[in-house]
């Protein structure tokens, strides 16, 4: 077993690493960002809380991504999944503080959403029909049962993965941690249906789209795992996480990562082709405002580098073996992830012109800054691979 | 009279991967290229040590992609523009996004044939007749065993030399391989 050969807290994150320390300064630069935009939110509220909401959804991403990869893991197990279950574990610990960062949104609601304007409402019969969900306390009670959902599905992973770490593999919990996944799963695609059309989809109240939760998703999905091939690349420097994280197993990251980009595209792509192929009057606006006054070209830089150079570069073997290499990907997935939020929120308030405000700048740090703090001190908590997991034991042994 | 045909090579047999990954990495440096190993599952060291990746396969399965890709645009843009032009919704005939589904679908049908057809091209199978079946015990390479096989025809081999190369690095058995 394990046990003879490492200890507990051989698998803690080295006191010295550079994950360890950056816990600091992210949170000093998080927080002069915040202030910052704070500032800002004075003399320009109405930028304020348009960036803010990219900011809020980006952030997010990582957060339910990781969420959702974790469920996803212990669904289908796994070794990749075993691997990067602590980084995971991580960032799904950090949905209740964003429930926290949606408060601005919950302040700015009229100024976001034109639904919760009475004087537009009045004057806009569609809007009138739609009140019985568009309203602001039916608004405000879904956001609280979607955190709700989201945070206990996290904390309940992380406490029976914790429970591993201390009392041993154990069927029973392994059982209920696995019929809890599937659950988790379903809830998740619901809940972040029922939020991508709450938070991003009702800006521009009359249009609709089915696959608009699901791209949500995927794109969660997305920025999650590149986050999850950044930490573990830059923590499989040193014994006994390299034993662990070999070149087969960023293999299978960067495998997954390939199918996540397609799956992007193939969502993104199903929504474009449908709509452009019927042609009707109240579904073509959306493409319009996002494909003319500058945001086409915002569009054509998204094409190439959230499909086309990850798709290219992630056809090669050698390219996913490699932490160098892949890493490169990663980040530049990351960056698009911002990318395509921006194209998929900002049109909204200013469609057919393209904008960018420094508040969107400012509440981007300011919201990364703080989140990066939290998943790092999660990470640094406990020890970085689930040691009792049967997959990372049998991978121990073998060392 | 029976002819006498040269005999196909050298064969050693092993009972744990270990051994036969360190086999082939040894044989491999020892300067042998006419070698083969037999192994009942996948092992990926295995596989790394031939050097068996850099084989042209996923080359010839991207051309056929972007055959496959050229192909659909030409079936699509000949239908659309050329042979049947049809006024739909008053869209320019050549309405490319329409053909991205034909061109997906014909891209992943022209690699996929390519992929099962040209790993059947390159490793030479169905094949009715294979000399490694005439030792007895390579009925064990699909259950539980691990074979290596130096052939005659790579210029460094020798009976008597290889035949001692390959005891040296086994601890089972050495058998001459009958063509």
């Amino acid at each position: 077993m394990a046990e003879s050969k490492f200890h507990a807290s051989d698998f803690e994150l080295a006191p010295d690493h550079v994950l360890r320390r950056w816990r600091l300064p992210a949170l000093a630069i998080g927080c002069l960002a915040l202030a910052a935009s704070l500032v800002g939110a004075n003399t320009s509220p109405t930028q304020f809380y348009q960036a803010w909401l990219v900011a809020f959804l980006y952030w997010l991403g990582l957060a339910l991504g990781s969420t959702a990869i974790l469920v996803l893991q212990h669904i289908t197990g796994g070794r990749w999944g075993a691997t990067i279950r602590r980084p995971l574990e991580a960032a799904a610990a950090t949905v209740p503080l964003m429930a926290l960062f949606f408060l601005p949104i919950v302040i700015g609601l009229p100024i976001l959403y034109e639904w919760a304007r009475p004087d537009v409402v009045a004057h806009d019969h569609i809007l009138q029909q739609k009140l019985f969900y568009l309203n602001k306390p039916f608004f405000l009670a879904r956001a609280a049962v979607y955190f709700v959902i989201w945070s206990v599905i996290s904390r309940q992973l992380v406490s029976w993965s914790t429970e591993q770490d201390v009392n041993g593999e154990c069927m029973k919990r392994a059982r209920r941690v696995e019929f809890f996944s599937r659950a988790g799963m379903m809830l998740y695609v619901l809940t972040i249906t029922f939020a991508a059309i709450d938070w991003g989809m009702s800006l521009t109240p009359h249009w609709y789209s089915h696959i608009y939760g699901l791209v949500f998703g995927i794109g969660q999905v997305l920025t999650a795992m590149t986050l999850m091939i950044m930490v573990t690349a830059m923590t499989a420097d040193r014994r006994p996480m390299s034993l662990v994280a070999t070149p087969e197993r960023f293999h299978d990251l960067g495998k997954l990562l390939f199918a996540f980009v397609m799956v992007w595209g193939y969502f993104n792509l199903s929504q474009f082709l449908i709509v452009w192929s019927a042609n009707l009057p109240d579904e073509v606006p959306w493409y319009l405002d996002r494909t003319t006054g500058g945001w086409q070209v915002l569009m054509i830089v998204l094409l190439i580098v959230h499909f086309f150079v990850p798709f290219g570069l992630l056809l090669s073997r050698s390219f996913k073996r490699n932490p160098r290499t892949l890493v490169r990907v990663a980040a530049l997935l990351l960056l698009a992830r911002y990318l395509d939020l921006y194209w998929w929120i900002t049109p909204a308030f200013y469609p057919g012109h393209f904008t960018i405000h420094p508040l969107h700048a400012a509440t981007l740090i300011g919201i990364g800054g703080v989140w990066t703090w939290a998943f790092l001190t999660n990470l640094a908590r406990r020890p970085l691979l689930a040691f009792n997991d049967p997959m990372i034991a049998l991978e121990l042994e073998k060392a | 009279m029976k002819p006498v045909l040269p005999l196909h090579g050298v064969m050693a047999e092993f009972d744990n991967p270990t051994e036969f990954v360190a086999a082939i990495h040894a044989v491999k440096s020892a300067g042998y290229e006419g070698f083969d190993a037999y192994s009942p599952m996948p092992i990926e060291e295995a596989a790394e040590a031939m050097g068996l990746h850099g084989n042209k396969l996923p080359l010839m399965v991207l051309c056929g992609g972007i055959a496959g890709f050229c192909c659909g645009y030409a079936l699509a843009y000949w239908t659309g523009v050329i042979n049947y032009p049809l006024n739909i919704g008053g869209r320019p005939l050549h309405s490319w996004p329409a053909y991205i589904p034909v061109l997906f679908e014909c891209t992943v049908l022209f690699a996929a044939l390519t992929a099962v057809f040209g790993m059947l091209g390159l490793n030479g199978l169905p094949k009715h007749y294979h000399p490694v079946f005439n030792v007895e015990r390579f009925a064990l390479a699909s259950r539980s065993r691990f074979f290596v096989c130096i052939e005659a025809t790579d210029p460094k081999f020798d009976l008597e030399d290889t035949k001692r190369f390959l005891q040296s690095l086994t601890t089972v058995e050495v058998s001459e391989v009958q063509p």
